[in-house]
This record gives structure tokens, sequence and C-alpha cells, in this order.
């Protein structure tokens, strides 16, 4: 059996040399993930919002079609919000791919476990729905590919990253949803986004 | 035009605000507002499984550049409601659209309470709300709504009276 993966190494992989990716993070764990592999304005992390994540990367991505856009959530968050892969199934957004951290767990309540940890596929449900490529990742040699996929491949892609129930230290992106939202516009839209 | 025309009067005004993406849950009253949408190709349609989606789609579209608006009937604002949380937060504008049910002449009595408490839940999440009782006045007030939402980053919802909407009634289909 291989070591199992560890969440912040993905993050920081599936991240590297990111360029130009738009990123929006699901509240908890994946928003401390995000944070520490670089606290950008190109980051929305969610503090609140349960189950919105990946219907804010296709308002996004629509926006967006010539930018890539990916959104990064635990599975507690992506299970609140399943319907969300049908909705993104019907309209192919090709610029989108959703990747959901899977630790088998509400890490920010007490590590209680959730419906993966009774085998709940992620990535079956967004095949089902209509997703290019879906696929469950437990292994380290997967990643430069689906890092590929999110920054080139035509989409919309989805992952399921199985990853190890740990309890890091706390990587905190500022709080204050205003600073966030207008951050991130300024450095997507430019100046004019402050006029809008 | 005619006060029944009211959706393609709204249509028209959507796209006047600058609307380039349109969310939805059916209902019966926004059946000819939503054909319309979708027959236009600048527009991006997208059909949601539950009306929260809705909430988040506008939050990435603001975030985007692109405004929105969003559709729905009166028992799908219930769905909303931590979602909406974010849009007050964050002072991302949202333009909401909600045919009214529960309310004048139902038939359908699960359909009342959502409908009574729909401009009370609204407003307990900082929502702006328009009423329209009227066909010819929601041109108007859709205008004013989308001015408000984009001029002074608001959530403004515009309740479209059952009134206007007419009454769906199960036991004259049922009678048929």
């Amino acid at each position: 059996m291989k070591a199992p993966l560890r969440r912040r190494e993905v993050v920081t992989a599936l991240l590297k040399d990111r360029s130009g990716l738009l990123v929006v993070a699901g509240l908890g764990s994946t928003a401390w993930d995000i944070t520490a592999a670089g606290d950008v304005p190109l980051n929305f992390p969610l503090w609140g919002a349960m189950g919105n994540a990946a219907m804010i990367g296709l308002g996004l991505a629509l926006a967006q079609p010539a930018r890539r856009v990916l959104v990064i959530t635990g599975d507690g968050e992506m299970l609140m919000g399943l319907g969300s892969l049908a909705t993104i199934g019907v309209q192919q957004p090709a610029n989108l791919s959703v990747v959901v951290i899977d630790n088998e767990r509400y890490g920010e309540t007490g590590m209680q476990a959730t419906h993966t940890a009774w085998g709940a596929d992620l990535a079956r449900v967004a095949l089902a729905c209509g997703f290019k490529s879906a696929q469950q990742i437990r292994a380290a040699g997967k990643l430069a590919a689906l890092r590929a996929a999110i920054h080139g491949g035509k989409g919309p892609h989805f992952a399921q990253v199985k990853v190890l129930a740990e309890k890091l230290p706390l990587v905190l992106p500022p709080r204050d949803g205003g600073l966030l939202k207008s951050r991130f516009r300024k450095a997507l839209l430019g100046g004019r986004s402050e006029l809008d | 035009m005619k006060a029944k025309d009211w959706p393609d009067q709204v249509y028209e005004t959507l796209k006047g605000a600058g609307v380039r993406q349109v969310g939805y849950v059916p209902d019966a009253g926004h059946k000819r507002l939503i054909e319309l949408c979708r027959a236009d190709k600048q527009l991006k349609s997208v059909v949601l499984s539950t009306e929260e989606e809705g909430i988040g789609l506008a939050a990435g579209a603001w975030l985007g550049g692109a405004r929105s608006a969003l559709l729905m009937q009166s028992s799908g604002v219930g769905n909303c409601i931590n979602a909406l949380g974010m849009m007050q937060e964050c002072r991302i504008p949202l333009l909401m659209l909600i045919t009214m049910r529960g309310q004048f002449g139902e038939f359908n009595p699960w359909q009342v309470p959502m409908g009574q408490a729909t401009p009370g839940v609204l407003t307990a999440m900082g929502v702006v709300v328009h009423e329209a009782n009227t066909g010819a006045r929601i041109p108007a007030a859709v205008d004013t709504a989308a001015r408000l939402a984009y001029g002074s980053y608001q959530s403004v919802a515009v309740l479209i009276s059952q009134a206007v909407i007419g009454i769906k009634s199960f036991q004259d289909q049922a009678a048929r």
C-alpha cells in the first residue's frame, strides 16, 4: 500500500505555477489549503455559503470563458451541493474544473465521517452528470496529468482526490467578504471593476 | 404593448440592464420569460436543480464581471436563505424575479406558508423587496430593482403577484 496523499501537498502541486488560474475554495479545510499555497487576489476562499463553491465556479467560468477556473472543495461541501454537478453537466463549461479533496470527514466540526467514508463515489456522480472527465485519485503520480487538465484540457473536469484525514495548522485567508470580492475583481478585471 | 406582454418587456429590461447570465428554476409564471432568455444566444441561461444554486451562480458571475438575474417561484426563496448571507457579506449585487404562490386564491395549501413568509424571509436576509401587483407595473419594478442592485450593490427581489400570474387550479384540471 502506497502512502496516502496529503491534502496540502496535493493542493500545492495543483496550484504550482498557476499563472492566471482563477480559484474558488469551499469553506473550511480547502480554504486553508489554498491559502497555505499562497494568499493571492485570484483566490476566492469561502467562509460560508456551504454547498455553493461549484456554482460560484460555474458563474465565473461562464463569465470568463477565456480563463481557466478551478474549484477546490471538500467532500462535505460537495455533498451539500451535489445538484450543481448536474447543472454544470448541462452547461459544459470547457474551462472549469472541480477538485474535491476527500478526507471522508467533516474536518472543522470534529472529524465526523461523511458519506464518502461509506463509499459515496463523487467521481461517478460527476461522470453520470456529463463531466468530460471524472476520476478518483489516490496516487501522487496522477497529479501532474490532473494539473495539466485544469490548466488546458477541454472540461468540465472533475477529480475526487482521496487524502489522509489529518488535522493541520490553520492558514487563514482574510475573512472580510467585501475585501475578498473586490481584490479578486480588481486582479481579474483591472481598475475599471471599481467603477462598475 | 399590453400588460399581459410583461415578460417580453422584462426581457428587454434585463437586456438593457446588461444582464448576461440568467439562472432559473422553472415556474409557470416565468414560462414566457424563460423561453425568451433561452432563445437569446447572447445570454447564458442556466437551469438550476435548486434555487440556492442561483445565488452561487450570481456570485461567480459578478466575480467574473458579469451581471445576472435569477428567476424562481416563492417556494424557492426558502432554499436560498443561507446563501443570501454571502451576497450581503460580500456586497455582491443580486437581482431576483420571484413569481408568487400561496397568495391570492391559492388552491394548494402547501404553498401558503412559504408564500406568505416570502417577503419577511427576504427582508430578514437583507434583501430589498419590490412588489409588483399588476402586469403593467412589472417592467418598471424590474428596471428600478436592477438599478438598485447594480448601482448600489444590493440584493433586490421583485415579487410578481399571484394576481398577475393567475390561480392554478388542480381541481379544474382534474375535472377536465
